[in-house]
C-alpha cells in the first residue's frame, strides 16, 4: 500500500489547519456561507436535509486495517455509530457537526486520510479496480497509476474550477470491475505488441441525466506521458466546457458536441504543446510508488483446498469470493448488503471488526467497492472458514454478491438535498421479497438511484430503478438491460413509472419473464439481450 | 474600477486599463488588455512583444477558465503583469498565484492577514505550473 513520505503528510496537515480556519471565520461571521460553500466543498462537506455529511476519500478504494479502525472511530465519535460506504469507493458520514468537522480531518491525517476534492467542479477521488494486485486476469497492479494521479490531481491549480466535478477511473484488466468507461476519464493500463505498458484513454462517458459510454480517444499513450496527456484533456475541457447550463456542463457534453474527432484533435494540439512545458513526472516517481504496491509475501506451497462440507458456507464460497493470482489464497467480498438492510451501511463496530479480520487474513489490505461491499483481496483458503464465521456472527455473512439483493442505491430523499425519491426503502423491499430466490435468479445487478443525477448508477443496472418527482408524488421508473461491464451498454425505460409497492411488483414480474424464458446458464441480462423487452413489457403492464 | 489590492513586482504599473481583446488587435500602441471569460488568451500570442499588462476578469469565482488563459500566456514566456480582477476571493488566492497571477484587484477588498496566509500557507506542489516552484517529485528526486 501507499504510505505517505513527508511531502504528502505535510499537504494534509496544512489542509486540517486550513480548514479550520475556514470553519472559524465562518463561525465567526466573516464569510457568508455563500462563500463558505466552495470551501466547505472542496473538504467534502455537504449541508444536507437534517445535518451535515461528510465525504472521505479512500483513494482507489483501497484500506489498510488502520485506516479502517479509524473509520470506525469516527462513526461512534462523531457521527450515530454508522458509516455509509459509496458507488465512489468513498465513505459518507450523515450526521456531522459544522464546528467538529476539522476535529474529524485531524483525526483522518493521523491515519494518511482526507476528504480533498470529495466534492466541488474539481478532480474527484480517482477509482479502480476492487480487486487490484490480486485478480488474476490483471495485466498490471492499477493503483500505482491512480496514485499518480491522485498526487498530480491533489490541488491542481488549474483545474479546481471546471465547469463541472471530473471523475477518474483506472483499470488494467480486459473484465471493467470499474465501470470506466463510464467516468470522464477512463484509463485502462494495457500492453502493446512490443510488451511495453501505455495507458488507453477514454475520455467523456458518465451517467445522471445524459447518459454516455466513453470513446476511446488514444489507444496507447506512453507511460511517461500519461499525466501530460490528462492535462491536455483537462485545459481542453476547462476552456470549452459549457458553462452556460450546470445539466450541460459534463466533459460528455462537450466531447459529444464537437465530436470525438475534434475533441481530440484540440487534445493533440494541446499535448504537444504541454510536452515542452515539463509537467510529467519522472518515470522514477512512478517506480517510487509501485515499490509501495509490492505483492504481499504469500506463502509458497500451500492447500489450494477448501472444506465445503457447511452448506451455508459453501454458498458464500461460490457467491462472495473470487479466484485469486497466488495459489492458496482467495479474494472475499463482505457483502454490505443484508436481506433488508441499508446498501453500503455499516456500524462502527462492523467496520472494526472488518479491520481486525484485515489485519489478521489479509495482509493489513481492505478495498472499498463500487457497489458498497469490502473487499478482503488477499485471504489464504486455510483461514477461509474461520473468517466466514467471524463474519456471519456480525451480520456480514449474506451470500448475495451480484444477486438481486446486492442493490447499489444512493442515499435517496432520506438524506440527500438533491433527491426527488426516496432509495433505501425501495431497496429494502426488493431485497425483502426477492431474495428468498436469490440463488434461482443468479447474477443480477440492481442499482437505485433517486434522481436524476443517477448516484446509485440506474442507468448501468441490469434492472435500474430511477425515482422522479411526478406532481409532488415519489415515481419510479425502471430501466431494463444496463451493464458496466466490458461491455458496457444502458438501460432502456420499459414505459410509465410506478408507485413504491408497483416497483417492487414490476420488478418481481421481470424476474419471472427471466425465468420463464432463460436458456441454459443465461444471466438475466443475456436473456433480455436475446429475447428483447417485449415480453417484459406485456408481463409488467399486460 | 477596483484597485490593485497585492501586487508581487517591482516594475512601475501600467496606468491604463487594459482594452479589450477587439480594441487590442486594431490598435497597434496599446499595452495593456483586458480578457474575459470566453476570450482566447492564445490570441494575445502574436503581440506579447508589446504587452505589458493583461487582466484576467473573473465575473464569478467558479468560473475557472482564467486559469487557463493565465498558464498558457506564461507558458507562452508573457513576462508582463498577469492580474486578477473580478470575484477573487482569499481562497483562489494560492491557486491563482500558482497560475502565473502576479498582481490582484479583487473587486471587495480582502483581510490582508486572510491573504498573506493564503499566499504562504502552502510551501509546495505535486505538479509543476506557471510560478517556478519545484513539484513534490522533483524534490523527491532531486
Amino acid at each position: 500500500m501507499y504510505k505517505y513520505d513527508s511531502y504528502d503528510q505535510q499537504l494534509v496537515d496544512t489542509r486540517v489547519a486550513e480548514f479550520r480556519d475556514q470553519v472559524r471565520r465562518r463561525l465567526e461571521g466573516h464569510i457568508t456561507e455563500d462563500q463558505f460553500k466552495p470551501l466547505r466543498l472542496m473538504n467534502g462537506l455537504y449541508l444536507q436535509l437534517h445535518a451535515y455529511m461528510l465525504r472521505v476519500a479512500v483513494p482507489y478504494g483501497t484500506l489498510s486495517s488502520a485506516q479502517m479502525r479509524m473509520l470506525g472511530d469516527i462513526a461512534d465519535k462523531y457521527d450515530r455509530g454508522y458509516g455509509h460506504f459509496t458507488t465512489r469507493q468513498n465513505i459518507q458520514y450523515n450526521w456531522i457537526k459544522l464546528e467538529e468537522a476539522p476535529d474529524i480531518l485531524a483525526d483522518l491525517a493521523s491515519v494518511e486520510m482526507h476528504a480533498i476534492q470529495t466534492s466541488g467542479n474539481c478532480i474527484r477521488n480517482t477509482t479502480s479496480d476492487q480487486y487490484a494486485g490480486a485478480a488474476a486476469d490483471e495485466v498490471v497492479d492499477p493503483r500505482p497509476y491512480a496514485e499518480l494521479i491522485r498526487q498530480w490531481s491533489t490541488f491542481h491549480p488549474e483545474f479546481s474550477f471546471l465547469p463541472r466535478k471530473f471523475k477518474m477511473a483506472v483499470i488494467a484488466s480486459d473484465t471493467d470491475r470499474a465501470a470506466m468507461r463510464l467516468h470522464d476519464i477512463g484509463i485502462q493500463i494495457v500492453r502493446n505488441d512490443t510488451g511495453e505498458l501505455g495507458a488507453a484513454f477514454y475520455v467523456g462517458g458518465g451517467m445522471g441525466r445524459t447518459p454516455m459510454i466513453a470513446p476511446c480517444i488514444n489507444p496507447f499513450v506512453p507511460l511517461d506521458r500519461m499525466i501530460t496527456y490528462a492535462e491536455a484533456c483537462l485545459r481542453v475541457y476547462n476552456r470549452h466546457g459549457r458553462r452556460d447550463n450546470k445539466y450541460k456542463a459534463r466533459i460528455k457534453i462537450l466531447v459529444h458536441e464537437l465530436g470525438k474527432e475534434e475533441y481530440t484533435r484540440q487534445v493533440e494540439a494541446e499535448f504537444a504543446h504541454l510536452l515542452t512545458q515539463g509537467v510529467e513526472p519522472p518515470l522514477a516517481e512512478l517506480e517510487r510508488i509501485k515499490a509501495q504496491f509490492a505483492e504481499p509475501p504469500f506463502e509458497v506451497g500451500i492447500s489450494d483446498e477448501v472444506d465445503r462440507s457447511d452448506p451455508d458456507f459453501a454458498l458464500w464460497l461460490d457467491t462472495n469470493c473470487l479466484p485469486h493470482k497466488a495459489p492458496g489464497y482467495i479474494a472475499v467480498t463482505i457483502s454490505l448488503k443484508p436481506v433488508g438492510g441499508i446498501p453500503g451501511d455499516a456500524s462502527a463496530d462492523q467496520i472494526r471488526l472488518m479491520a481486525d479480520l484485515a489485519r489478521d487474513h489479509s495482509f493489513d489490505e481492505l478495498r472499498v467497492t463500487h457497489a458498497q461491499n469490502i473487499v478482503l483481496p488477499h485471504v489464504k483458503k486455510a483461514d477461509l472458514y474461520a473468517l466466514w464465521q467471524a463474519l456471519d456472527a456480525a451480520g456480514l455473512g449474506t451470500a448475495n454478491l451480484d444477486r438481486i439483493g446486492d442493490i447499489i442505491a444512493c442515499p435517496g430523499l432520506d438524506y440527500c438535498s438533491l433527491a426527488n425519491a426516496r432509495s433505501i426503502p425501495v431497496a429494502q423491499k426488493i431485497s425483502e421479497r426477492l431474495s428468498p430466490r436469490s440463488e434461482e435468479i443468479g447474477e443480477l445487478k440492481l442499482k437505485i438511484s433517486g434522481c436524476i443525477n443517477a448516484c446509485g448508477h440506474h442507468h448501468a443496472g441490469h434492472i435500474g430503478i430511477l425515482g422522479v418527482d411526478r406532481k409532488g408524488v415519489e415515481n419510479y421508473q425502471l430501466l431494463l438491460g444496463g451493464c458496466e461491464g466490458a461491455d458496457t451498454s444502458l438501460g432502456t425505460i420499459t414505459g410509465p413509472g410506478f408507485d413504491e409497492d408497483g416497483i417492487v411488483d414490476a420488478v418481481d414480474r421481470a424476474t419471472s419473464v427471466y425465468l420463464a424464458n432463460k436458456q441454459g446458464a443465461e444471466r438475466f441480462l443475456d436473456t433480455y439481450r436475446r429475447i428483447g423487452m417485449a415480453p417484459f413489457k406485456e408481463a409488467i403492464y399486460g | 474600477m477596483a484597485e490593485v489590492q497585492f501586487r508581487f513586482r517591482s516594475d512601475e504599473p501600467v496606468a491604463d486599463p487594459g482594452v479589450t481583446v477587439d480594441a487590442f488587435g486594431a490598435q497597434s500602441n496599446a499595452a495593456a488588455v483586458r480578457l474575459e471569460p470566453g476570450d482566447d488568451a492564445r490570441d494575445l500570442l502574436p503581440h506579447l512583444g508589446r504587452l505589458r499588462l493583461v487582466e484576467i476578469n473573473f465575473p464569478v469565482f467558479g468560473d475557472g477558465r482564467g486559469y487557463s488563459a493565465a498558464r498558457i500566456l506564461s507558458e507562452a514566456g508573457y513576462a508582463g503583469e498577469l492580474r486578477a480582477v473580478g470575484d477573487v476571493l482569499v481562497d483562489q488566492l494560492a491557486y491563482l498565484r500558482r497560475c502565473g497571477f502576479d498582481a490582484f484587484a479583487p473587486e471587495v477588498p480582502l483581510d490582508p492577514t486572510d491573504a498573506d496566509a493564503a499566499f504562504t500557507r502552502y510551501g509546495q506542489a505535486y505538479q509543476p505550473a506557471a510560478d517556478g516552484l519545484r513539484p513534490i517529485w522533483a524534490l523527491r528526486h532531486g
